[in-house]
């Protein structure tokens, strides 16, 4: 690796020990040998197996649930439905204050997609379990679904979840997150041009190798060590705590070792059921995703619509941008009212743009509840930016990568979330970027600087 | 459910064990035997994170019946050190960053072991090819493939 110490000479700290050095990873010698103890090689005398019974339906009204067959099955050691669960209505976020709870551990009246959780079976093999699980009949009523934010957002659409009472979270600034900077509307009458384009994107499964589980072993005195994969050690710990009403001192989890996760392990979904499985029955329990389960159970990226309006200058200077962005949160929320305002954050780009007006929704449908995602709430909405400032270049003639540099922020310049910019290195990065790529720009470019003496 | 036995020798060792008829080789191994390096990912034949090599042929232990490989002889990546020292490939994937979760490295080593068992001078299209089997989901491949290329390369010049 090389460190291009011109940049910045005269500002930047050359006492640094650890970065551009080599380091070898801590964990690769047990991965190589095999010794790595990822959380299902962990086996307990006596565990027993959770599967889970989930609906078959998108939208559907739960009029009963008989588990007396699934009971007498051989090897069943414990079936759970919802009044088992001691605080079955939940959500992730509720820990950082972002209500309300609006999800179910396990389905309670009604279910919102197509493979929501709804009775979990114990039973001394897997086989045993999925054999069970088969025969548990839960009597359903269909509801109308809805699969579109578009749809989802039109007067008398169906409800998909009550807690919100309405088809998109309600932000304290309303049904929406909002960003105001200028006069949007005053930029546009002064624009050469302007450009309006939406785009659209479906979800994305992370697909890890190692599918999202967890094994639980009872320690005696109530207390329960969980060994998980997941990602999000505290979040599933304090919502653990919060869902089986029992204190944290009483649930010990080791994780750390995750076979792949890119945001998919940071929900809450396997490890409190598993908890109270081992609570009720005294014995450790492992519920781990069959690869089915993992693809078309786990939480995708969501699915976004965005929507692009620039106005910009022939001389190449972007002077307005409004953009409305949609979420599909799916049935739940889980991360997705935080990602949806990390979009409305994010639109601006890092670009200094004198007029932005944004507006971001979250939107509820009866798909599969989405979630966490590497950058999510921002990686779609870089790929439109970035098509969009494409676009905006072709649209005035001009080189888009000379096209970016007139708009890149600088330090000093002021950001559409009055917020003023520091350390930007966006100029030199897209210098190099020129050289590494073999596109030239013109010599005024490379003689730009991020770096704004007393900014 | 009918126990049956089987008996092979795993990395040089005697196992003997009553087993349920019908236990993939993959759980056989990891919940009976104790040995959990080889991984399960799909358990459907499908990512390679289970491969283990049975009399010298790569195989996916998890579409494998273990009743069926009495009087085999199994290898799999928890044997292949020697006295403490990594083998090539080992040493190759932890020199030139090949594993990220390391998950799927077990089978990704076992996958590359067969490879240069059978042919110690790989091209690049080799290597590929006796990978292609195998899913990672981490390192996007290219380390993985010049950490088997390296481990050939260093085989060779041992062999020199
Ligand atoms: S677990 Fe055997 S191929 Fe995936
Ligand atoms: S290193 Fe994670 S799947 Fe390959």
């Amino acid at each position: 690796m090389e460190l291009r110490k011109n940049y910045f000479a005269d500002v930047r700290k050359d006492d640094l020990h650890e970065i551009g050095q080599p380091r070898p990873r801590s964990d690769s010698p047990g991965h190589v040998t095999g010794k790595t103890a990822f959380f299902a090689d962990r086996n307990f005398p006596g565990m027993l197996h959770l599967k889970m019974v989930r609906s078959p339906h998108h939208h559907a009204r739960i009029r009963s649930i008989d588990t007396s067959e699934a009971e007498k099955h051989p090897g069943v050691v414990k079936v759970l439905t919802a009044k088992d669960v001691p605080h079955n209505v939940y959500t992730i976020l509720i820990l950082i204050q972002v209500g309300p709870e609006d999800e179910t551990v396990l389905a309670d009246g009604k279910v919102r997609w197509k493979g929501e959780a709804v009775v979990a079976v114990l039973a001394e093999t897997e086989r045993a379990a999925q054999e069970a699980a088969a025969k548990v009949k839960v009597d359903y009523e269909v509801l109308p679904a809805v699969f579109d934010m578009e749809e989802a957002l039109k007067p008398g659409a169906p409800l998909v979840n009550e807690y919100h009472g309405q088809n998109y979270y309600l932000y304290d600034s309303g049904e929406c997150r909002k960003v105001r900077f200028g006069d949007v509307e005053a930029g546009f009458a002064g624009a050469d041009h302007i450009l309006e384009q939406s785009y659209q994107s479906s979800p994305i499964e992370h697909a890890p190798t190692e599918t999202t589980g967890c094994v639980v072993a009872p320690e005696g005195n109530d207390r329960f060590t969980c060994y998980t994969n997941t990602q999000a050690m505290f979040f599933t710990l304090d919502n653990t705590s919060i869902i089986l009403q029992m204190p944290g001192s009483k649930l010990h989890f080791v994780g750390g070792t995750v076979g792949g996760g890119f945001g998919g392990k940071v929900d809450v979904i396997v490890e409190p059921i598993a908890i109270l499985g081992a609570k009720l029955t005294g014995r450790p329990v492992c519920f781990i995703y069959s690869r089915e389960e993992e693809m078309q159970i786990s939480s995708p990226r969501a699915a976004e619509k965005v929507v692009i309006k620039d106005g910009v200058m022939k001389d190449g200077r972007i002077v307005a941008r409004k953009v409305t962005g949609y979420t599909d949160a799916g049935a739940y929320s889980r991360h997705s009212p935080y990602g949806a305002q990390k979009g409305a954050g994010h639109y601006p780009g890092p670009y200094t743009i004198p007029n932005v007006w944004i507006d971001t929704y979250c939107v509820y449908t009866n798909r599969t509840p989405s979630s966490a995602m590497r950058g999510f709430g921002v990686t779609i909405g870089d790929f439109a930016l970035e098509v969009q400032m494409d676009k905006l270049a072709r649209l005035i003639g001009m080189d888009p990568l000379e096209f970016r540099f007139i708009n890149a922020y600088r330090d000093g310049d002021m950001k559409a979330h009055r917020q003023p910019t520091e350390g930007a290195a966006l100029i030199e990065c897209m210098q190099e970027a020129s050289r590494a790529a073999n596109w030239p720009v013109a010599e005024k470019y490379m003689a730009m600087s991020s770096y704004v003496k007393g900014a | 459910m009918a126990k049956v036995p089987v008996q092979f020798t795993l990395n040089g060792s005697e196992k003997a064990e009553f087993i349920d008829s019908g236990t993939t080789l993959l759980n056989a191994l990891r919940d009976k035997i104790g040995d959990t390096s080889p991984k399960g990912g799909c358990h459907q034949g499908t990512c390679g994170a289970c491969s283990v090599i049975i009399d010298g042929e790569l195989r996916l232990s998890c579409l494998t019946l273990a009743e069926t490989c009495s009087g085999t002889a199994i290898t799999t990546t928890s044997g292949l050190a020697e006295g403490g020292v990594l083998h090539p490939l080992q040493r190759a994937f932890l020199d030139t960053f090949a594993t990220q979760c390391g998950f799927c490295t077990p089978g990704m080593i076992m996958a590359a072991k067969v490879l240069l068992d059978h042919t110690p001078n790989p091209t690049r299209g080799d290597v590929v090819e006796a990978l292609s089997g195998n899913i990672c989901r981490c390192t996007g491949y290219e380390p993985i493939i010049q950490a088997v290329l390296t481990a050939a390369r260093s085989n060779s010049q041992n062999a020199a």
